[in-house]
């Protein structure tokens, strides 16, 4: 059983946090990610910082800035991976990446190094399925899963074709647009989430936008296995960029709320049992 | 072949959220392309409207100076002072057959944006124009003549505060707003259905100027030279040729010469690589980031190019050569006193590759240079470069 199967055969809902690596530098980035699952992350997506993020808003694509002038590069991404990995053997470990990044290594070496470096899935944030046969077989040959995006605008035709390559769990987008925090997510959030469900039985997690316990709640009662928060945590990075104590401290006690909200109202009794489950 | 494709190059390398609306603006260009009613109407906005056809010039003194028959493409003439507007005019007329009611560009020098809003204020339709912050200060007069047009200039503050960002800014905003926002993408590049939507609307240029020279020549030019940056002028120029013998040029911005690492050359000097939507050559670093580029002209500064270019280097059929700031700059002023034509800077660039080649030509030969645009918007830049003196 991959660490993502086990994560959500244990777990349910997971909450899933996103960092980029090298933000806000190379040696900062470690203790940033262990932070984070120190904290509660159930589940890590490090993104390997691109010059043209299209599909981030802008809390995100400073990020992505900050960790580039860091001078970070794809071999110091697999590297924090392997470190990370280190530091948490369970903790699944997902790849984010605009396609060029992959393509500029050879898909082949790509996947060869991400599983190398104890990575468990690869989500390729530009590559729709319709071009997806490039690193398809790199994927399966190495036992890296293939994290699959649907966005509302996707056809229930498109649904299925995407669906049918996709394994670890499906990366819901809330809304259409880029990432971000926004006030609330859109009403139509339990008609998709409903909608896949019927077609997979993978796990569905649910981000963009996500970025404050009520949204956590709300992903939560959409009937979601799964909510991943990205520029909510990257702006506390950015906030506290002068600060290392500050900003750990920051990461904690938002993950820390916000994973709480994963549990609509807790009891004593369930929250001893999750902890008992940890 | 897979759809989309010009050989191994273009595809569609997006975000799962922009697919729907490539697949919609895909569907509804196939059924326009074939409805009579948006042929009339385009051809009417061309030609009563952006004053098409524009003369295909013979350059008298130039041509006894350089020892060669040299033509010119006058794109310079059209409405707006460029090229743009063939395709703008196009995308914004597909724009109201889909039932959009707002349009996005994203513009480098501000040609197209200029263009942009021109099409958004002839058809009715509001235009928000994003722009590097960057080329905001350096085109102020384009900034100014955009929202006098209507437009919203949208200065794009992240990244290199260039082309580039303005389309990833472009982008993101089409990304949120995909019900009733069409984005009017200015060149060649870009995600299918965009590089080949933009070529046939531009191809206007090559089969008009394959008629003129028939007429005045009664035959073929040996050459058809044409700057490139996206390349949305030169595959105009070029596909109406492309079956003939005619010889096909792009010149790319050299700028302070390939070695320099100061220059917009993908084809020339870049590598093979995905790139804000479509695979085709790219300036890269070993990881794929896109490299920082640089050219006098702000239109060529650009880290890649269209994915038809990239096909049609590796056939051999055009020929992919790069010409410096300092040799557009001279051509921009020899071209101003010899025939009394200002030519944009980007244009100027196949203007000296013209000069640079004449050496190698008959007196019979015919060269047909595509003057994609004029240089009014290069006049107070190349006044400072040369501390006020012509």
């Amino acid at each position: 059983m991959s660490r993502i199967e086990a994560l959500f055969a244990r777990k349910n809902p997971v909450f899933i946090g996103f960092t980029v690596a090298g933000d806000p530098g190379i040696e900062a980035s470690l203790g940033v990610a262990t932070t984070m699952i120190d904290a509660g992350a159930d589940l890590l997506e490090i993104a390997i910082p691109y010059s043209d993020p299209v599909a981030d808003g802008p809390v995100i694509e400073r990020a992505h800035v900050r960790a580039l002038r860091a001078g970070t590069t794809a071999d110091d991404v697999f590297a924090l991976v392997r470190r990370i990995r280190e530091h948490a053997p369970a903790t699944p470990l997902v790849l984010f990446t605009y396609y060029n990044i992959i393509h500029r290594r050879g898909a082949d070496r790509f996947f060869a190094e991400a599983a190398a470096s104890g990575a468990d899935g690869v989500l390729i944030v530009d590559l729709p399925v319709e071009e997806s046969d490039e690193v398809a077989p790199y994927a399966a040959r190495y036992g890296v899963d293939r994290i699959a995006l649907i966005a509302p605008t996707t056809s229930p035709e498109r649904q299925h074709t995407i669906l049918s390559g996709a394994s670890g769990f499906v990366y819901l987008i809330s809304l259409e647009g880029v990432t971000g925090e926004r006030d609330r997510l859109p009403p139509g959030l339990a008609g998709l989430v409903g909608a896949v469900r019927e077609k997979t039985c993978l796990p569905l997690a649910v981000g963009f936008g996500v970025s404050r316990p009520e949204h956590v709640r709300t992903v939560v009662a959409a009937g979601a296995n799964g909510v991943i928060v990205g520029s909510a945590l990257v702006r506390l990075i950015e906030e506290h960029s002068n600060d290392e104590a500050g900003m750990h401290e920051a990461l904690a006690t938002a993950i820390t709320a916000l994973r709480g909200a994963l549990v609509p109202d807790p009891e004593p009794d369930m929250l001893r049992r999750e902890r008992v489950d940890e | 072949m897979k759809p989309g494709r010009y050989g191994i190059y273009g595809g569609q390398y997006v975000p799962e959220t922009l697919m729907s609306a490539l697949i919609e603006l895909e569907e509804t260009y196939e059924r326009v392309r074939e409805d009579p009613e948006f042929s009339r109407r385009l051809s009417w906005y061309l030609r009563e409207y952006a004053g098409r056809e524009t003369p295909l010039t013979y350059c008298g003194n130039l041509s006894r100076d350089l020892g060669c028959c040299v033509y010119l493409k006058r794109e310079d003439l059209l409405h707006g002072g460029a090229h743009k507007l063939n395709n703008t005019l196009g995308q914004a007329l597909m724009a109201k057959f889909m039932g959009k009611r707002r349009l996005i560009a994203e513009t480098g020098a501000g040609q197209h944006g200029v263009a942009t809003a021109i099409a958004g204020a002839a058809l009715g339709l509001p235009v928000e124009v994003y722009m590097g912050e960057v080329d905001t200060r350096r085109q102020a007069l384009n900034v100014f003549r955009m929202e006098l047009l209507g437009a919203r200039v949208v200065p794009v503050a992240s990244g290199t505060r260039t082309l580039k960002d303005a389309i990833n800014a472009a982008m993101r905003d089409w990304v949120a707003n995909l019900r009733d926002t069409h984005y009017l993408l200015g060149s060649c590049v870009g995600p299918h259905p965009f590089p080949r939507i933009v070529r046939d609307f531009q191809s206007v240029i090559g089969e008009e100027a394959r008629r003129q020279i028939l007429e005045r020549e009664g035959r073929l030019p040996d050459t058809v030279v044409a700057c490139v940056g996206g390349g949305s002028n030169a595959i105009g120029i070029f596909y109406p040729f492309v079956n003939d013998d005619v010889a096909l040029v792009g010149v790319e911005a050299g700028g302070e010469g390939l070695d320099s690492g100061r220059h917009g050359a993908s084809l020339s000097a870049g590598s093979v690589g995905v790139f804000q939507g479509a695979l085709s050559y790219l300036l890269q670093d070993g990881d794929g980031q896109a490299l920082e580029t640089h050219s006098v002209a702000a239109g060529l500064d650009h880290p890649s190019v269209g994915p038809e270019h990239a096909m049609l280097k590796d056939s051999g059929r055009v020929r992919y050569e790069a010409v410096t700031d300092a040799e557009a700059l001279h051509a921009f002023r020899l071209l101003s006193r010899t025939e009394g034509i200002i030519p944009a800077l980007e244009s100027a660039h196949a203007v000296a590759y013209a000069l640079r080649a004449a050496d190698d030509l008959d007196k019979d030969d015919i060269l047909v240079v595509n003057l994609s645009g004029r240089g009014d918007k290069d006049v107070a830049d190349v006044a400072n470069l040369h501390g006020g003196v012509a």
